[in-house]
């Protein structure tokens, strides 16, 4: 009789200055996918989070099926049949897979009997939705598409009808993404509804009925998926027109400019995160490396630009062997032509706290044109800043603003500015747009092919394959620490999936 | 959304909250007072008139801050690179045995002009060196700080109890003390920086150490924000990990942060050795160490903050003594807690009041927003 799931009526919520959710209206029908899209600060996570009762909405209301609720915590969000799979997962590592489902909806102190009851309503679970997971079987030692769907079953243990997944595609390879979607056509078909949040247009367009989207705090626009297309959605994200396609000629490689070889690279615990590594990159190419994050990739960005030691092994920058077990530094790297645009822009490529400006030179900062002596040359430092805030369009154009207050995408031309205009003849660049919006996207994506076309060498890794397909010359596929395949940009997707969940890669590891 | 509090306009962030928390701080040292009995009201006007009811009381009042700019800047410079310098205590007492070595060796011969510079360089070596042990124990063998100098604290303590009963005391002397110096070995007084203002300084020891004092804050400050070696220290507090990246050498900036960290503790010295009691006596740091540390907190580690701070401290010990004598059910501890009382409210809950504040401002934009926008 009633087909809407949830409502959400005039939502409003600030935090101090910040409007995060402005008047949103949206409204989810029962048995449903609904898409929620923007960019990142566009109010999506806020949002969700008001309807999963982190926090309260200044205004507004929350109709769900069809009776006005107050979600105060997460456990009336439960007890109004919402369930929540986060991105960052919410399990116990050393818990089993039944004790996770079980945790926080147990019956009594006593757990003998609980434990039972869990168990049977388990079975039934995985049967009814073909869910499969060992219930004994340590969270950790699963794989991230397996503990994925313990938080599935988690919110389903809870009764939820109406499921909420937070960019669920993230750490899952395409083959995972694709059984998840699986998963997700056939929880619709039981009558469950599910609200997927997510940036990626593709995942979108490939499962969701209804999509919303999201700019600055509002709710701009609701269609129904088989009305709209990638370019609509992409437009009404940003509010202007995106390309969303990289314009790229065809690539000169010169001669070898940096090459690794058989780099090794233990963690703090004494895992081997890179195994004997090797490989070259030319001038004038970029080098793309695809894996599922956590295999390795930030290890070895990290080793060859200095920063954490390797067990073993050393590189070839420029002609001039480097010994990376030692004291291989950051800074004499950089003297000797290596730029890194790090992963982790918040905590590494940047000091949230500081100036523009004086993240400017972050790195740098040896430099004679930055000093007087053992003085900073404050005018120099700030006019460098203007400049590189003029030729990288980064807003606000203020070079003594903090950091911090700037978007996601202006902090990354931050750090582009600073490696790029140095002129480097080779750069490494981590996850280049992670967190940046479409908009910025597209310019970073412009420059780092300007600079492959003005001869630098160029390693990019990155968790997004499109992107990777997108600009690279060359894709190495990196598995549990090891390069496990070359292939050409053209390969499929498929292909190039097979190869990062190590499938294919064991076997042309072993020939 | 990272940052649930809006930034907030910079004299509510620097003056607003202090003072709010500062009163807050007040007020809940006078319900002790009520506790113990005694009218707060009294007591305050009691504090207040000892702090400033006479030039001698002023005098007085600014000898204390001169020790506490002091030891207020030392463990600022340290929490700029993220450390936490709970040594100052130690590294000040340690600071006194150069001051009393250049006093000793010069005083007799030389006008106190020579031997102010003399006994400084020695107050900063001696005070450099003590930090330089804890600073090297943690760059090179991961010693944390925190526990190293407060345990270097107590040696330097003991340390000092041996040099004052067996080296340092002259021969046939029960006191734990050097000689009294000759008056090479003392500061003048600044009573003509108080007669400009028609104030009388009395008895009061304040000398000329305070400009010192205001000096070292301005070196401190061009040092933060002003040098090479300001900026790596400030890179290493906010992020280690982005100063890994920037090349920076966590070891070296350690050490060398400790080292001036001590030099600045050591500096205290010499305001009471050379500009009060004219020789070193045993404990003659009286915990000014510590109270650096509230001294910093209070003064958000930047060097305009601590010079008022340690002035609001120097009120404290000075009216705080007149609060004892007047009203006896009232023990000098008071101002301990009251010290303490502002560590907790202005470091341990300082975001205590901010979301109030915060939504304050917020609630004002909506309905003033152009009055908002220019303030912030």
């Amino acid at each position: 009789m009633n087909d809407i799931a949830i409502e959400l009526r005039g939502i409003d919520k600030s935090f101090g200055l910040v409007h995060a959710n402005r008047n949103i209206n949206l409204t989810v029908r029962k048995g449903t996918i609904h898409g929620i899209i923007g960019e990142n600060g566009a109010g999506k996570s806020t949002l969700m989070s008001i309807l999963y009762g982190f926090y309260q909405a200044d205004k507004g209301e929350i109709v769900v099926d069809g009776k006005v609720v107050t979600i105060k915590d997460p456990n009336a969000a439960i007890a109004s049949g919402i369930g929540m799979v986060h991105q960052h997962f919410m399990l116990v590592e050393n818990f089993t897979v039944l004790e996770n489902v079980m945790l926080g909806a147990e019956d009594s102190q006593i757990l003998n009997t609980s434990i039972a009851k869990a168990r049977v309503e388990l079975k039934r679970l995985e049967k009814e939705y073909a869910l499969e997971v060992d219930p004994d079987a340590l969270i950790e030692e699963l794989p991230v598409g397996l503990q994925q769907r313990v938080e599935i079953l988690k919110a389903l243990y809870r009764r939820a009808d109406i499921l909420i997944l937070d960019e669920p595609t993230g750490v899952l390879t395409p083959a995972e993404a694709d059984h998840l979607f699986r998963i997700l056509g056939q929880l619709k078909d039981q009558g469950k509804t599910i609200i997927l949040i997510t940036h990626k247009l593709r995942e979108i367009m490939a499962i969701t009925d209804e999509v919303s989207v999201m700019r600055r705090g509002e709710m701009v626009a609701t269609r129904p998926t088989a009305e709209t297309s990638v370019e609509e959605l992409a437009e009404l994200m940003v509010g202007r027109r995106v390309l969303l396609r990289v314009d790229k000629g065809e690539a000169n490689p010169g001669p070898v400019k940096f090459s690794v070889k058989n780099l090794t690279v233990r963690d703090a615990r004494g895992v081997t995160m890179v195994d004997n590594v090797s490989f070259d990159i030319r001038a004038g190419e970029i080098v793309g490396i695809a894996g599922v994050a956590g295999n390795g990739q930030s290890e070895l960005l990290e080793a060859i630009s200095g920063i954490r030691k390797a067990v073993s092994g050393s590189v070839d920058l420029n002609g001039t062997p480097i010994d990376m077990t030692g004291n291989a530094d950051p800074r004499d790297l950089r003297n000797r032509g290596l730029a890194h645009v790090p992963e982790d822009r918040h905590h590494v490529g940047l000091v949230l706290k500081f100036e523009e400006s004086e993240n400017a030179i972050l790195g740098y900062h040896h430099d004679k044109r930055y000093l007087n002596g053992v003085f900073l040359n404050i005018d120099a430092i700030r006019a460098d800043a203007e400049e590189k805030i003029q030729k990288y369009d980064i807003r606000p154009p203020n070079a003594r603003l903090r950091t911090a207050n700037f978007s996601g995408g202006n902090q990354q031309k931050i750090v582009l500015a600073r490696e790029m205009e140095r002129g480097p003849d080779v750069l490494i660049i981590g996850q280049p747009t992670r967190g940046v919006d479409v908009g910025a996207i597209e310019f970073i994506h412009k420059r780092i092919i300007e600079m492959r076309d003005q001869g630098k060498a160029v390693l990019l890794v990155s968790v997004e394959l499109d992107e990777i397909r997108a600009l690279s010359d060359r894709i190495l596929v990196m598995f549990a620490g090891r390069i496990v395949g070359e292939r050409e940009p053209d390969a499929t997707e498929g292909e190039l999936g097979l190869l990062m969940a190590g499938v294919e890669g064991r076997k042309e590891a072993a020939e | 959304m990272s940052n649930p509090y809006a930034k907030l306009p910079a004299w509510a962030e620097y003056g607003l909250i202090p003072l709010i928390n500062l009163v807050v701080a007040f007020l809940v040292a006078g319900l002790v007072v009520l506790l113990v009995g005694e009218n707060p009201l009294k007591a305050a006007y009691h504090m207040i008139n000892g702090a400033f009811g006479r030039g001698e009381y002023i005098g007085f009042t600014l000898y204390y801050a001169t020790t506490f700019i002091f030891t207020g800047l030392s463990v600022a410079v340290a929490f700029h690179a993220g450390l936490f310098n709970i040594g100052s205590e130690g590294q000040a007492y340690i600071g006194g045995i150069g001051v009393a070595l250049a006093c000793l060796w010069l005083d007799k011969t030389m006008p106190w002009f020579i031997v102010f510079p003399v006994a400084m360089f020695g107050s900063i070596l001696f005070g450099a060196l003590w930090a330089f042990l804890p600073g090297w124990l943690q760059a090179k063998r991961g010693s944390h700080i925190v526990i190293t100098t407060i345990m270097f604290n107590f040696i330097a303590s003991s340390l000092m109890v041996y040099l004052l009963t067996r080296v340092l005391k002259p021969l046939g002397s029960m006191a734990p003390q050097t000689r009294t110096f000759a008056e090479g070995g003392q500061l003048p007084k600044l009573d003509w920086l108080l007669s400009i203002f028609g104030l009388d300084i009395g008895n009061a020891p304040f000398n000329i150490s305070f400009l010192l004092a205001i000096l070292a804050a301005f070196g401190v400050w061009v040092l933060i924000w002003r040098t090479k070696l300001g900026y790596e220290m400030r890179t290493m507090g906010h992020s280690p990990s982005a100063a890994r990246y920037a090349g920076i050498s966590e070891p070296r900036i350690t050490i060398v942060v400790m080292m001036i960290s001590g030099g600045l503790a050591g500096m205290m010295a010499l305001n009471p050795i050379m500009g009060e009691q004219f020789r070193m006596q045993l404990d003659f740091v009286q915990g000014a160490g510590f109270v650096g540390i509230a001294v910093a907190l209070m003064g958000r580690s930047h060097p305009a903050g601590i010079i008022p701070a340690a002035i609001l401290f120097g009120m404290l010990y000075q009216g705080g003594a007149e609060i004892a004598f007047e009203m006896p059910a009232i023990s000098r501890d008071m101002i301990v807690i009251i010290q303490g009382l502002v560590i907790l409210f202005a470091g341990a809950l300082e975001n205590m009041f901010r979301p109030a504040i915060g939504r304050g401002f917020a609630s004002f934009g909506q309905r003033f927003p152009v009055a908002a926008q220019r303030g912030a």
